[in-house]
C-alpha cells in the first residue's frame, strides 16, 4: 500500500504560491461534512499584499496588446482542459455533483475562458465609436480598463462561477483580487495553478481564500481598488455604502449570471472605462 | 489696448414674480419660498418654491402614472418627435433662454448665446434620433426603458445640463422628476413652459425646485428607477451611499482637476488661447476645467509670460455684455470657497498672479489668477476650486507629465499640446481621464460621450453610450 500524497492549498498572489501570512487556516469539508483540507484563511495584510500586487501588475497588463492577452486567455482554456480530471474529482467531492455534472461544469468553465478569449481584440469594435461631432474635429471612444477589480465569487459555485467572476475583469487588462467561495474553495485555489502556468504575468490574478465576510470591508474598502463585484458577499449594502467612499464601480449581486459558458459584454464594460479623445483637423 | 464700449444685450427674457414646482403638466402654487438672484447685480429676479418631500411625492407619482400610462406605450418614433418639437422651440426662443441663463448664472451672454444654449438644443436634436432605433443601442434587441429617473443638475450650465439629463431619459422611453440648482433655477422653469407649448403629455417631465434636501428626498424616493447627478464628488458620494442596496440605476458626473500638458514642441499661440479656455471659460465653473497647467520646464518662463500678456485683455465685468470674457462668481458661497482656496494655495508656497482689471461694485466677482510654482501636495494642485484659478507645476519628460498629471483622485479631462502625434497617442493611452483634449479644450458634442474615471464618477453622457444610462436589456 501506498500513502498518497495530498496537496497544501494556499493562496495565489503576484504569481506566487504564499500560506496567509496571518498563519491562518480554515478546514473545508466534503458534501458529507469530512474533512478534505486546511487551506489558508486569508487575513487583512493577505488582502493588502494582493491589492499592491494587482496595482503593480496592472500597467503591464492592460498595455499587453489585446492579442497578447487573448491568446494567454485561451492558453488558460488549454491547461483547464488538461487538467479537467483534478477539477472534476475536487468539484465531486465538495458539491456532492455527479461526476457528468462535474464534468458539465468544468466543461463550462474551459469554454468560458474561450468565449472570454475571444473578446479582447474585438471590445472596442463593437463599444467603441468614432462620433461625428459637428466641427473639423477627430473624435474616437475606446474603452479602457477601469484598473484593479475587488471581486467575490458565488458561494454556491465551485468552478464555474469563479472563472465567470474573474474573467470579465481580466480579459480587458484589468487586475483583480478574488475572494472565493469560502466552503467550495478548493478548486478555485487550483485553478490558480493554472493561471500560474498560462504566461498570465503574476499579480494579473490574485486569489484569496477565506471568509468573504471578513475580507469584505478591507478589500472594498481598499483606497487602490477601482471596481468591486460583490456577487459572493451576504452584506452588499453595507460594501456599496463603503465603496462609495471612493466611488468605486458597483456591480451587484445577481447583475449577472455566473454558471454559463459565456459570458456576458455588459459585464465586461461595467468594468471598464470609455475614453473620448479630441483632435483638430486641420493643417 | 483697445477699449470697447458697452454693448449690452437687450433684456429679452422676464419672469413670474413667484414660481411653484412644474408636476403633472401645470405649475403649482408657489410656496415656501425663497429668491433667486442675478450674482452680477445681487438684484432679485423672482420668488422660488423650495421643494418639500411631499412636493416630491407628488412629482414621482406624476411620473410614475405618465410612465405607465403614456410614455411607455408611445412608440419611439413618436417620442423622438417629441423630442424635435422641444429642440425647434428651443431654437426658437433661444436668445430668450440666453438672457434668462445669463441673468441666473452670471456666465457672459457670448457663452449662454453661442455655447450653453445651442448645445442643449443640439442634445434634444441628436437624441431625438435615437428614439426609434434603441435596438441598435450596443443592448440587443428591444432594450427597454428604467422607468422613472431622478436628475439632479448643477448650476455651472443649468440649461444645458438639464439637456444632457432630459433627452436621452426621453428618448430611451424614461419619465422624469428633475431638480434644478437651488441657486439656478429659472432656465429650468422655462424649459418647463416650453414642454408645455410642446405638449409634451403631462408627468413626462416635472421639475421640482429647491436645495440639498429637496435632491436628497428625489434621489432616496423608493419609487425611483434611475439617479443621475451632475456635481460636487462630495456631493456624488452622498448619493451612492443613499442609493446602495437598491435597484436604482446611477451615473454620477463629479468633480475634476484636469492636467492641461503643453509641451516645448506645442504649437504654442494656440495652446496659450487653449489654456485660457480650459480654465477661464465660464469662470473656472466647469467640473472638467484645465485648472492644471504641466508646462515643460524648458518654456515656463516663456510661456508664463505669454500668458499673463493674454490674461491681461480678458474683460471681466457685466454679463449682458456682448464684449465680456469673465462673468461673475454664481454665489457668494462659490466665491468666499474659492478665496479660501487660494490663500491657503498662497500659504503653501504658490506664487499668486491676477491681472489688474476693475472688479464692479455689486454682485460676486474673481479676476482670473495664476498660481504659479506650486508643488504636487499643494492645496490648489489637488482639490478643485471651480473658479478662474489656474495652478501651474513643471515637468521635464512626458514619463513624469503623466505620472503628475495622473496624480490625483479625479480623472473626468485632460488636455495635450503638442505637434508630435505619436507623442499625443501615446499620453492619450496613459492618462486616466475619461475626456482627452488634444490641441484644443472644453469640446463638447452631443455625439461624443463625456464622463469620468476615478472619482469624477460613472456611466456617460453622450453618444450611444450615454444612452446605455437610461435603458435596460430586453427579456
Amino acid at each position: 500500500m501506498r500513502l498518497d500524497v495530498k496537496k497544501t492549498y494556499k493562496l495565489f498572489i503576484a504569481g506566487k504560491f504564499p500560506r496567509s501570512e496571518s498563519g491562518r487556516s480554515y478546514q473545508v469539508k466534503d458534501s458529507k461534512s469530512k474533512h478534505v483540507a486546511n487551506v489558508a484563511l486569508a487575513s487583512r495584510k493577505d488582502v493588502r499584499d494582493a491589492v499592491q500586487a494587482a496595482r503593480s501588475a496592472q500597467a503591464g497588463w492592460a498595455s499587453a496588446s489585446a492579442y497578447n492577452r487573448g491568446q494567454i486567455l485561451y492558453r488558460i482554456a488549454e491547461m483547464l482542459e488538461g487538467r479537467r480530471e483534478q477539477f472534476v474529482s475536487e468539484i465531486t467531492t465538495l458539491t456532492g455533483k455527479t461526476a457528468k455534472q462535474a464534468e458539465a461544469e468544468v466543461s463550462a468553465a474551459i469554454d468560458s475562458w474561450v468565449w472570454h478569449a475571444g473578446w479582447t481584440d474585438k471590445i472596442d469594435s463593437v463599444a467603441g465609436s468614432m462620433n461625428p461631432v459637428a466641427g473639423p474635429y477627430f473624435n474616437i471612444s475606446t474603452n479602457q480598463p477601469t484598473g484593479v477589480v475587488g471581486a467575490f465569487a458565488p458561494q454556491d459555485s465551485a468552478l464555474v462561477g469563479f472563472v465567470n467572476t474573474i474573467a470579465p475583469a481580466i480579459v480587458s487588462g484589468n487586475t483583480v483580487v478574488v475572494v472565493s467561495s469560502e466552503n467550495l474553495s478548493l478548486p478555485a485555489l487550483t485553478l490558480g495553478e493554472v493561471l500560474a502556468t498560462s504566461d498570465l504575468p503574476g499579480g494579473v490574478v490574485n486569489i484569496l481564500s477565506g471568509k468573504e465576510s471578513e475580507l469584505g470591508s478591507w478589500l472594498v474598502g481598499h483606497m487602490d481598488v477601482n471596481a468591486v463585484d460583490l456577487e459572493g458577499t451576504s452584506n452588499p449594502t453595507e460594501l456599496e455604502i463603503s465603496a462609495a467612499n471612493t466611488v468605486k464601480r458597483v456591480i451587484r449581486p445577481g447583475t449577472y449570471p455566473r454558471e454559463g459558458s459565456k459570458g456576458n459584454l455588459q459585464h465586461i464594460l461595467d468594468l471598464m472605462e470609455v475614453k473620448t479623445v479630441w483632435h483638430p483637423k486641420g493643417h | 489696448m483697445f477699449d470697447y464700449a458697452p454693448a449690452p444685450e437687450a433684456k429679452l427674457a422676464s419672469f413670474e414674480k413667484s414660481y411653484g414646482h412644474f408636476i403633472a403638466g401645470k405649475f403649482t402654487k408657489p410656496a415656501n419660498l425663497y429668491p433667486t438672484i442675478n450674482p452680477a447685480t445681487e438684484e432679485v429676479l423672482a420668488e422660488i418654491s423650495h421643494g418639500t418631500a411631499r412636493d416630491v411625492d407628488l412629482a414621482v407619482k406624476s411620473a410614475r402614472a405618465a410612465y405607465e400610462k403614456v410614455w411607455s406605450k408611445l412608440s419611439g418614433a413618436e417620442r423622438g418627435k417629441y423630442l424635435f418639437r422641444i429642440a425647434r422651440i428651443m431654437q426658437e426662443r433661444a436668445r430668450e433662454l440666453a438672457v434668462a441663463e445669463t441673468l441666473n448664472n452670471g456666465k457672459p451672454i457670448k457663452e449662454t448665446r453661442d455655447f450653453d444654449v445651442p448645445t442643449a438644443v443640439s442634445w434634444f436634436f441628436y437624441y431625438a434620433g435615437w428614439a426609434d432605433k434603441l435596438d441598435h443601442a450596443g443592448l440587443g434587441p428591444n432594450p427597454q426603458a428604467l422607468g422613472v429617473a431622478a436628475q439632479v443638475v448643477p448650476w455651472n450650465f443649468p440649461l444645458m445640463m438639464l439637456a444632457w439629463k432630459i433627452a436621452p431619459a426621453l428618448a430611451a422611453g424614461n419619465t422624469i422628476v428633475l431638480k434644478p440648482s437651488e441657486t439656478t433655477p429659472l432656465s429650468a422653469l422655462l424649459f418647463a413652459e416650453i414642454c408645455q407649448q410642446a405638449e409634451l403629455p403631462e408627468g413626462v417631465v416635472n421639475i421640482v425646485t429647491g436645495f440639498g434636501d429637496t435632491g436628497a428626498a428625489l434621489v432616496g424616493h423608493k419609487d425611483v428607477n434611475k439617479v443621475a447627478f451632475t456635481g460636487s464628488t462630495e456631493v456624488g458620494k452622498i448619493i451612492a451611499k443613499q442609493v446602495a442596496g437598491s435597484n436604482k440605476k446611477v451615473t454620477l458626473e463629479l468633480g475634476g482637476k484636469a492636467a492641461n500638458i503643453v509641451f516645448d514642441d506645442a504649437p504654442i499661440d494656440q495652446a496659450i488661447e487653449g489654456v485660457v479656455n480650459g480654465i477661464f471659460f465660464n469662470q473656472g465653473h466647469v467640473c472638467c476645467a484645465g485648472s492644471r497647467l504641466l508646462v515643460q520646464e524648458s518654456i515656463h518662463d516663456e510661456f508664463i509670460k505669454k500668458l499673463k500678456r493674454r490674461m491681461s485683455t480678458l474683460r471681466l465685468g457685466d454679463p449682458m455684455d456682448k464684449n465680456t470674457d469673465v462673468g461673475a462668481i454664481n454665489s457668494a458661497d462659490q466665491l468666499a470657497k474659492i478665496k479660501k482656496l487660494v490663500k491657503k494655495g498662497v500659504s503653501e508656497g504658490g506664487e499668486l498672479w491676477q491681472p489688474e482689471c476693475k472688479i464692479p461694485r455689486n454682485g460676486f466677482w474673481f479676476a482670473p489668477a495664476i498660481v504659479d510654482n506650486v508643488s504636487p501636495a499643494n492645496t490648489v494642485a489637488r482639490e478643485e476650486i471651480f473658479g478662474p484659478v489656474l495652478s501651474v507645476i513643471t515637468f521635464r519628460t512626458p514619463a513624469e507629465a503623466v505620472t503628475k498629471a495622473n496624480n490625483t483622485e479625479y480623472g473626468l479631462s485632460a488636455g495635450i499640446w503638442t505637434e508630435k502625434g505619436s507623442k499625443m497617442l501615446k499620453l492619450a493611452d496613459q492618462l486616466n481621464a475619461g475626456v482627452i483634449w488634444s490641441n484644443t479644450f472644453n469640446q463638447f458634442d452631443p455625439t461624443s460621450p463625456f464622463g469620468g474615471f476615478k472619482e469624477s464618477g460613472y456611466g456617460r453622457e453622450g453618444g450611444r453610450q450615454g444612452l446605455l444610462s437610461y435603458l435596460k436589456a430586453g427579456k
